[in-house]
């Protein structure tokens, strides 16, 4: 395989998985929005999104004021906006067309007819009331392009390269939202007057990882605290967007890929031992060593996994 | 203009009645209520549309990508129509690479005055750092697309040879998918040619010219020069279905001579590179020094006998405008033969006395730039302005070799959806020509047609739309 095309393939699924990943921050921001009795002010929620999805400091170079509009404008049709949902969309399917070749009919098929929707959508048509209908088409393309992908494409290389992409973007993208919101996870943070405002900010962590209703089955006494959200996101394996399950898939595609090619390269050896640290680790260690070091020190790892894979196998 | 010529109607004869080819085509049109062909054509375009079969249009910003239009009626062609084109086309092309091989190597058609030397070695498409270099069967255009036009019964002219790098086979095979999409019953009635053995003929061609062809295991690639090319589809389409990589110059280096694409893993040899970039990108060493499409080395690595490329650089000789001219002699001095498929007649504006002709006749004619392409820089006499007749007759008269020109042929016309039901529109022919240890005829080929009445432009640059071409077996 083309070290192009594995890059390319890499960068597809991170473009889809981060493009789903913006959708749920705003449907997150917006039911805040539209939920007065949250006691927060307007504002709050649409920085929610604009600084989890790491677009915060582009929104406010452009833009004065945080109105709805304005955000989700910037958030999901912005051509300024490298991280707008467009594109993602855009981006994923260039390098989707880069690799027609190495991908099916099935999936080209999803990302091609998403891309054509979403380009002849015009934003001045999703107004407010509009907004959660459309936040959940992207929702559901996103799902599509994933069940093509899985339901589909040889279990080669390029299928290793666009898991391994898949599942970088989605660590990266649990470890910053709960690295944005970590005061709201310290244990020792007790609960202010009468718990309003953390019940809102927990809920909001869980909905923005599509995780509220999974938290419930994985704590059957099902009270929001805020240690057992941090183990279900960080630690618990079972759960699909935690840094252990994206840690675990990858190490596992890890092994395949060498096997694969029949030799291991430094990468893979880095993944191994990020994925041992996850398995072997206890919440009360995280919070000893600080939960804010312990997530940015995660996230620098995980951004170096990602460029030794480009360099051990030539992306370009 | 055409509209007060008469034209050949490829449907119906001088009576009205449909030609036995089109006998059951035109009985199924006229059963047909009167919406059927728009929802059709809805349907079609939403199929290409998901499939992304577009083309780039340079220049255009938003909608940098199109879908050429689709015309829902074939055009039909029989058995017997189809077994004299291919006899022309297998001619033509057999003598277009004779010619190749001789004016890179002895030069035999100059020395014997068939064709000025100068019309050759100074044309910009003649490469000297071809010379004396024999490719692999000594097969220097091994895919080509000839442009047929018909004015009659028995008439085809070919307009163009095409032998650098055609493009619309892919339109060709998608056209064909989406009309049994559309129209499995027509099919059912009629016995419509398959096209779908192009892309195993176009790897055994390849694989025919690889430097060691009893090799097994050939490393072939198609070179693209990427995503935003307007025949990117097809170059994605042809690796596909060939199931070969698809290369840009980046992904190829030469080392010690041999050609090499940067894999995950180890470096892979290629030994054919079909390629779709110009010669002048090919290698920046050799030619233009500015190309980031190329690979540097390239052309050395050809030179010495360890990779293949196809088209060979060079081949733009045998389908220059000036060149045209002398294509009948050209056939008739490396085949002995007469030429099948007749040539328009053409004036070289070179030449002084043609230059007078097509000063005087401006108003009736077709003039063209030798190099260009895509419907650009050139002047349809008969559909002109006196401004604009005005305006190119300077532009000539500064540099007539730039030009050649045509009298504007009544092309044929074959009936085609339009707004306001069916009605005639005119049409050209491309089929596909792939020469390797065998000459291979694709039975069909891309037919273009105008959609604008009255309209000679078929170029899908210029608006023109595609039709699924059937040629009937016995």
């Amino acid at each position: 395989m083309l070290g192009r095309t594995a890059s390319s393939l890499f960068w597809l699924s991170r473009y889809f998985e981060r493009a789903q990943n913006l959708t749920r921050l705003l449907e997150v921001a917006y039911r805040g929005a539209i939920m007065s009795h949250t006691g927060q002010e307007h504002g709050t929620h649409w920085t929610f999104a604009l600084a989890n999805s790491g677009t915060e400091a582009g929104y406010k170079e452009k833009y004065d004021e945080l109105t709805m509009r304005q955000v989700t404008s910037y958030m999901i049709f912005s051509k300024d906006n490298p991280s707008s949902i467009r594109s993602c969309l855009e981006l994923g399917r260039n390098n989707a067309r880069a690799v027609r070749t190495g991908i099916t009919a099935e999936l080209w098929e999803a990302i091609n007819t998403t891309w054509i929707e979403f380009a002849e959508t015009n934003p001045q048509s999703v107004t407010q009331d509009k907004l959660p209908d459309f936040l959940a088409w992207i929702n559901q393309r996103a799902h599509l392009f994933r069940g093509a992908l899985l339901n589909t494409i040889l279990r080669d290389d390029g299928y290793f390269f666009s898991q391994m992409g898949n599942f970088v973007e989605r660590a990266d993208n649990t470890a910053r939202i709960l690295n944005t919101q970590c005061w709201s996870l310290l244990p020792d943070n007790d609960i202010v007057d009468d718990g309003a405002m953390e019940r809102y900010q927990w809920s909001a962590i869980l909905r923005a990882l599509s995780g509220r209703r999974s938290y419930r089955f994985a704590y059957p006494n099902s009270r929001l605290k805020a240690f057992n959200i941090a183990e279900f996101l960080i630690l618990r394996t079972e759960m699909p967007r935690s840094l252990a399950h994206c840690y675990d898939w990858i190490a596992e595609t890890a092994e395949d890929l060498a096997q694969f090619y029949g030799s291991r390269e430094p990468s893979l050896d880095l993944a191994a031992d990020l994925s041992r640290e996850l398995t072997e680790k206890q919440m009360h260690e995280i919070y000893q060593q600080g939960l804010h070091e312990f997530l940015t020190d995660f996230i620098g790892k995980n951004n170096q996994f990602a460029h030794q894979l480009c360099e051990d196998y030539n992306f370009s | 203009m055409s509209d007060e010529r008469t034209f050949f109607n490829e449907m119906l004869d001088e009576a009205g009645a449909p030609r036995p080819c089109y006998a059951r085509l035109a009985k199924w049109l006229d059963d047909k209520p009167a919406n059927f062909l728009s929802r059709k054509s809805k349907d079609a375009e939403t199929i290409f549309r998901r499939l992304g079969i577009t083309f780039a249009v340079y220049g255009a910003e938003e909608a940098t990508e199109r879908l050429i239009p689709f015309d829902p009626i074939p055009r039909i062609i029989s058995a017997a129509e189809w077994r004299r084109l291919s006899a022309g086309i297998d001619q033509r092309v057999r003598a277009l690479n004779a010619f190749l091989h001789d004016i890179y190597h002895r030069q035999e058609i100059i020395r014997a005055g068939r064709i000025p030397a100068n019309l050759i070695l100074q044309n910009e498409a003649f490469l000297p750092e071809m010379a004396g270099f024999t490719p692999a069967r000594k097969v220097y255009s091994h895919i080509i697309g000839t442009d047929l036009v018909r004015v009659s019964e028995n008439e085809f002219y070919v307009l163009e040879d095409n032998t650098r790098t055609p493009s619309g086979v892919s339109y060709m095979m998608e056209n064909r998918e989406t009309m049994i999409r559309l129209f499995p019953e027509l099919f059912q009635t009629h016995h419509v040619a398959s096209v779908d053995q192009y892309p195993e003929n176009l790897l055994q061609t390849l694989e025919s010219v690889a430097p060691d062809p009893s090799k097994s295991n050939q490393t072939i690639v198609v070179l693209t020069p990427g995503i935003y090319n307007s025949a990117y589809f097809e170059h994605a389409f042809l690796a596909d279905s060939m199931g070969v990589e698809l290369v840009e110059g980046r992904d190829l280096f030469v080392d010690a001579g041999h050609v090499y694409m940067r894999t995950t893993r180890e470096p892979r040899q290629v030994d054919v590179i079909y390629r779709r970039i110009d010669d002048a990108f090919l290698d920046p060493l050799t030619f233009n020094p500015d190309s980031m499409l190329g690979v540097p080395g390239l052309f050395d690595a050809y030179r010495a006998g360890n990779v293949t490329i196809c088209n060979a650089p060079g081949t733009g000789i045998a389908d220059d405008k000036a060149i045209y001219a002398y294509v009948p002699d050209i056939i008739e001095f490396y085949t002995g033969q007469k030429p099948i498929l007749n040539n328009v007649p053409t004036w070289n504006c070179s030449r002084p006395d043609d230059l007078a002709y097509v000063l005087d006749n401006l108003e009736d004619i077709v003039v063209k730039e030798v190099h260009g392409s895509g419907g650009y820089g050139m002047l349809i006499g008969p559909t002109a302005s006196k401004r604009e007749i005005a305006e190119f007759r300077k532009i000539l008269e500064t540099n007539p070799g730039n030009y050649i020109a045509q009298p504007t042929l009544a092309l044929s016309a074959c009936p085609t959806h339009v707004a306001s039901g069916v009605a005639p529109r005119h049409v050209d022919l491309r089929p596909f020509v792939l020469i390797g240890d065998q000459v291979r005829i694709t039975p069909g080929g891309l037919t273009r047609v105008a959609l604008k009445k009255g309209s000679l432009v078929v170029n899908s640059s210029q608006g023109g739309g595609t039709k699924d071409t059937w040629v009937l077996e016995d």
